[in-house]
């Protein structure tokens, strides 16, 4: 049966704010920006956004899980038939990440008034903002498949229009396609999964209605009789995650993206939207456990992710691009967490918490803050990206150099430090389930903190090794406040006042006491950032050289290949069998051989109304001689 | 007289005045003003009026006594949302003429009325006849005013001429024999509320609706450009004024699949799911999906594309018709609805940008984003609602299409976990990766017409002088049916077809 009928609409003004606001605004932007003005329009943005995180925080701390119906979206028979609402799910995972996502969404506006400040198209770029917290909102509040599939696209969309916001520039523009198709091949299995899902449990794609469905119902009737089904489901529900996350194979839009604005970068492409996958894979953890092949897909193709994005930053010479892939093997590491979860058989998420949620959370303070401080750096060395043409930041930047070493200790790990915390807990499960996924999570610690250590030095400390480095000032208070208070979070968020009103945020029994996996992890931390320390300080240029690093394995060189042999070869291949074929036979064949015979039908030149005002009349009595004469006769 | 036959007059009359010297413009957008509200308040009302047989504002003139024909109309929640999209789409249509002969107005009001008739009769006869009608202006304006050389055209409008002329024949063939099978009481009618009470009195053996539903799915089908039928399509769009292609690619070809669910979907609740019959559906809706895809993949000009993809798209409506759940049949209805306004939109943005750019090669263009950001903006609607991005309409006609293709514990069942995936569904799958390839093509497309730098010498500016209006009609349209697809949904309660038992 699909969910009862009787969820009626409910009255959330929390709710309704944080997800309508931002739509709202949006939409006046998109019509009224000429008659509003610049200065109307970047302040509609920003304040909506300050409201939405108010409306964040006055929501935390809920304990229970409820689900408010907003508004019906397919209902068919009364919600008998078909019953997809546009509903909340409101419980700690959502109350938590939507903490997240507005209070980075509101720095990044904050920081992006100064940043834009000479862009004449703020409007369009403060609009597509708000349409993006609108779809975030959405995909964090979604009570179900459907209505997260949804939001899904719509983040795509709004990811597409701030990729592209400088859309003459070419690049720009072939990397916003290239992110929204990629995602659309991610997509692509996503519905293939809910359709799975949606059959099996009876039209009931609630997460709600799936788990109960799961522990007695016709998902348990499944996962006991036709487990590949499952599988199936789970891996499909995957591959939509692949593609907002960014994992392997899918990952190549991600570093491309870097063509958008930087704290477009921050807030999308490393706190919040890339952070969706993983967010909608917690929240279908029952069913990753109950899989076991599935679950070890994931934790594989997240250990994959980390070790081989890590790679990869380590021979990048653009900021941004050392970011992005970074982010990518973070984001492996918390994929890796869901699977390895899921392999242990236990459901976590909802209110119980999540190593994968959990770094997920400090993940993105320090995260949108390293982006952030790197837009700082970018904006003040005259759009320079290269860390080779940087260098003696630290003397011209302090405060911004500050912040940036507090983000970049809490990615490597520093004890003390919130990403040393939840990186912990993520070994810890790997400890226990997976040996080898272990190896490559300590691995790809260690690398994180070498290449981390290496865009610090470069970037940071020795001289300066370009005019623009060499000029470079200390950015405004509108862009340090941001940094300020986003360093500080990445210090203390996993600290006990921060985290216990996001409870649903921590982990809660796992990765404790396991001083193996701590002396490993404080280990790798030492090795890399002594080999950074050995091989980058002092350098006018890269020392290392390692091709299949640097060019990313190749993988943008693959896929051109294979689009232009299997999609453009087939379509090549296919118009003409079309043309010859299928055309030939059903159309060129008869029209040849009615031709010979109706070189009459020459006469009906254009124009000459008369030959089909004729015809038409032929017709039409023929077929009332038919009617009136011949059809009496015939039938009963 | 019922307000049905007065909207289907008022084009008719319309025209007629314009050929007799009355202003063009002023009448035609007149006419199709009256239309459109007309319409929206019928629809409004519809709940309240609709009878126990689901029709509303129903009238009838006897015409003919043996065999049965009457000029009846009446409207079900289905035709109400085709009349509604043909309203818009006209008013579009016809807002957008400018500076053109007065035939322009004619000719698209002339399909207008036609497709109105088609759709609000209740008599197949006069079904069919309606729908020739407003074929005749198509192919006149191809031939004359089609946007090609001489010969091209004529070519042109001559293949589309002799392919709709050979799948009306075949189409009426398959209603001749259906009035003669399911007419109860000794004397034929062409009355279909009769024959569809006729045929859920007595329905014939599920195989034996096998051969019928075939013979009306290709004659329908080829209307519609059904895979391997579709041929003419593509170039007929291509080449037809903006106002035809709008007008003949959202409201017109739309005919044929509202024939097959309003009247062989009805009289042959299990026809589609007999399985020779349900095999070939799926294979020719691949064939519309799949390599009709690829073409438009292919293509190098705007126009091309567009009308590539309209044939494609048609795939999933048949893919809705093939799956035959009731939450499917409803998506198709929907996004019949949606697939209207949308191509409908493209094409008038696509016959503006011809006008003023003289050229719509792609590797021509160029940057236009930044001259013309509201046609952009526009555009970027219609194309992203083509390719099914939700909050648009198309997107909610799409998930109910394939849902119901999942449909499973409903009335009846078309996936049942312990069998499996069937034929069905991996069609759906496929069709699933079709959803890949549109976004490929519009958004190539998109690439290389609206970002990247402007070209010189091709200059695109925003329409003024109140051009916009329709084009805003239409994406508003779109946007308030993705957000809210009950406001049609509604509309059409009823079960479209007795409960089919495969």
């Amino acid at each position: 049966m699909p969910p009862a009928p009787d969820i009626v609409t409910q009255s959330a003004p929390l709710m309704n704010i944080l997800l309508f606001l931002p739509l709202a605004v949006a939409l006046v932007i998109l019509m009224g920006r000429k008659l509003l003005g610049v200065n109307v329009c970047v302040f509609l943005a920003v304040a909506s956004s300050a409201i939405c995180l108010l409306c964040a925080i006055m929501n935390l701390g809920v304990v229970g899980s409820e689900t408010i119906r907003l508004m019906p979206f397919l209902m068919l028979d009364g919600g008998k038939l078909l019953n997809i609402g546009i509903d909340v799910l409101h419980d700690g995972q959502s109350a938590g990440m939507m903490f997240i996502v507005t209070l980075i969404g509101f720095l990044v506006q904050v920081f992006s008034v100064k940043y834009m400040e000479e862009d004449d198209a703020k409007p369009r770029y403060f609009g597509a903002l708000s349409l993006f917290l609108f779809s975030m909102t959405g995909i964090v509040l979604a009570d179900n498949l459907v209505m997260m599939f949804v939001f899904w696209e719509l983040v795509g969309l709004s990811s597409f229009l701030l990729i592209g916001h400088w859309f003459q520039k070419p690049s720009a523009a072939e990397a916003s396609k290239k992110a929204f198709l990629t995602n659309r091949i991610g997509d692509f299995g996503f519905m293939i999964g809910i359709l799975l899902l949606f059959g099996v449990n009876h039209g009931d794609v609630t997460f709600a209605g799936l788990k109960e469905s799961l522990l007695m119902g016709p998902l348990k009737a499944t996962s006991e009789g036709q487990g590949w089904l499952m599988t199936a489901a789970v891996l499909c529900l995957f591959m939509g995650a692949v593609g907002k996350s960014a994992q392997m194979p899918l990952h190549v839009w991600l570093p491309d993206a870097m063509e958008g604005p930087t704290p477009v970068s921050a807030l999308i492409h490393a706190a919040t939207m890339v952070a969706a996958g993983v967010y909608m894979l917690v929240r279908i953890s029952f069913l990753v456990a109950a899989s076991e092949m599935g679950a070890t897909w994931i934790a594989g193709i997240g250990g994959i992710t980390a070790l081989m994005a890590a790679l990869m930053a380590t021979q990048q010479g653009d900021i941004k691009r050392i970011l992005a892939y970074s982010t990518l093997s973070q984001l492996g590491y918390m994929v890796m967490a869901v699977g390895l979860v899921g392999m242990s058989g236990e459901a976590m998420g909802g209110n119980a918490g999540h190593p994968a949620m959990f770094h997920l959370y400090t993940h993105a303070f320090f995260k949108a803050m390293l982006f952030l401080g790197a837009g700082a750096v970018i904006y003040s060395c005259h759009h320079e990206q290269d860390i080779w043409k940087m260098g003696g930041l630290a003397k011209h930047m302090p405060v911004t150099t500050f912040t940036f070493a507090v983000g970049t200790a809490a990615l490597i790990g520093v004890p003390g430090l919130s990403g040393f915390v939840s990186k912990e807990a993520i070994l810890g499960v790997a400890w226990e389930e997976c040996k080898w996924l272990f190896a490559a999570g300590a691995f790809t610690a260690m690398l994180t903190a070498f290449y981390m250590t290496r865009l610090f030095i470069v970037a940071f400390l020795g001289k300066a090794r370009s005019e623009s480095s060499s000029h470079a000032m200390e950015v405004r208070l509108p862009m340090l406040v941001p940094l300020l208070v986003l360093a500080f979070l990445s210090v203390f968020s996993a600290y006990h006042f921060m985290e216990a009103p996001l409870k649903a945020m921590a982990v809660h029994g796992h990765g404790e006491g396991h001083y193996t996996v701590m002396g490993i992890s404080i280990a790798a931390l030492l090795i890399g950032v002594i080999a950074a320390f050995v091989i980058y300080r002092g350098r006018e240029k890269d020392p290392l050289s390692i091709k299949l690093f640097a060019n990313k394995f190749y993988f943008d060189e693959i896929y051109a290949v294979l689009i232009k042999v299997f999609q453009d070869g087939l379509a090549w291949l296919v118009t003409g069998v079309e043309h010859v074929v299928v055309d030939g036979l059903v159309a060129r064949l008869p029209a040849a051989v009615v031709a010979k015979v109706g070189q009459k039908a020459r006469l009906l030149q254009a124009g000459q109304l008369q030959g089909y005002t004729f015809l038409l009349g032929v017709g039409v009595l023929l077929a009332i001689y038919v009617i009136v004469f011949v059809l009496p006769g015939v039938g009963h | 007289m019922s307000s049905l036959e007065i909207i289907i007059l008022i084009p008719f009359l319309a025209a007629l005045a314009i050929w007799m010297g009355a202003p063009a413009r002023l009448t035609a957008v007149v006419a199709s003003t009256v239309n459109l509200l007309w319409v929206l308040v019928l629809a409004v009302r519809f709940p309240a009026f609709k009878s126990a047989t689901d029709l509303a504002f129903v009238n009838k003139h006897m015409v003919l006594d043996n065999p049965s024909i009457a000029f009846a109309v009446g409207a079900d929640g289905v035709s109400m949302i085709m009349a509604l999209l043909t309203v818009l789409v006209t008013f579009a249509a016809v807002w957008q003429i400018v500076d053109k002969p007065s035939m322009y107005h004619i000719a698209s009001l002339l399909i207008s009325g036609g497709a109105l008739g088609a759709f609000l009769c209740t008599d197949l006869f006069f079904i069919y006849a309606f729908h020739e009608v407003a074929l005749i202006p198509t192919f006149l304006m191809i031939g004359i005013h089609g946007r090609a050389e001489k010969d091209q055209r004529l070519a042109v409008a001559w293949k589309t001429t002799i392919y709709l002329g050979a799948g009306s024949l075949v189409l009426l063939a398959g209603l001749v024999w259906a009035v003669i099978e399911f007419s109860g009481g000794g004397k034929l009618t062409f009355d279909l509320v009769a024959l569809r009470a006729q045929a859920a009195m007595s329905p014939l053996p599920a195989t034996a609706q096998g051969p019928l539903f075939f013979l009306l799915l290709v004659g329908f089908g080829t209307l519609v450009s059904l895979f391997p039928f579709h041929s003419w399509a593509a170039p007929a769009y291509a080449t037809a004024p903006t106002p035809v292609a709008m007008l003949h690619s959202g409201v017109l070809k739309k005919f044929g699949l509202y024939g097959l669910f309003r009247i062989a979907l009805p009289l042959l609740p299990a026809g589609a799911q007999v399985p020779w019959v349900q095999q070939a559906l799926l294979i020719m809706l691949l064939g519309n999906i799949l390599v009709v895809g690829l073409v438009t993949l292919h293509q190098k000009r705007l126009d091309d594309m567009l009308a590539n993809s309209s044939v494609m798209h048609m795939g999933y409506l048949f893919l809705g018709l093939a799956a035959g759940t009731e939450i499917a049949v409803k998506g198709a209805i929907l996004l019949m609805f949606a697939h209207g306004i949308s191509i409908a939109l493209l094409f008038a943005i696509c016959g503006r940008m011809r006008n003023q750019l003289g050229t719509l090669a792609m590797a021509k263009l160029g940057g236009i984003g930044s001259h013309a950001p509201f046609l952009t903006v526009v555009f970027a609607f219609g194309a992203f609602a083509s390719i099914g991005l939700p909050g648009l309409a198309n997107f909610a006609g799409e998930v109910m299409i394939f849902m119901g293709a999942f449909a499973n514990g409903n009335p009846s069942s078309t996936f049942i976990p312990a069998q499996g995936l069937t034929s069905l569904h991996w069609t759906v799958i496929l069709a699933l990766w079709g959803v890949v390839i549109s976004a490929v093509y519009m958004l190539r497309g998109y690439r290389a017409i609206f970002q990247g730098t402007p070209q010189t010498g091709l200059f695109m500016s925003d329409p003024g002088s109140g051009q916009w209006l329709p084009l805003v009609l239409l994406a508003a349209v779109l946007l308030a049916v993705g957000c809210f697809p009950s406001l049609l949904l509604d509309l059409i309660q009823a079960p479209l077809a007795p409960i089919a038992t495969p």
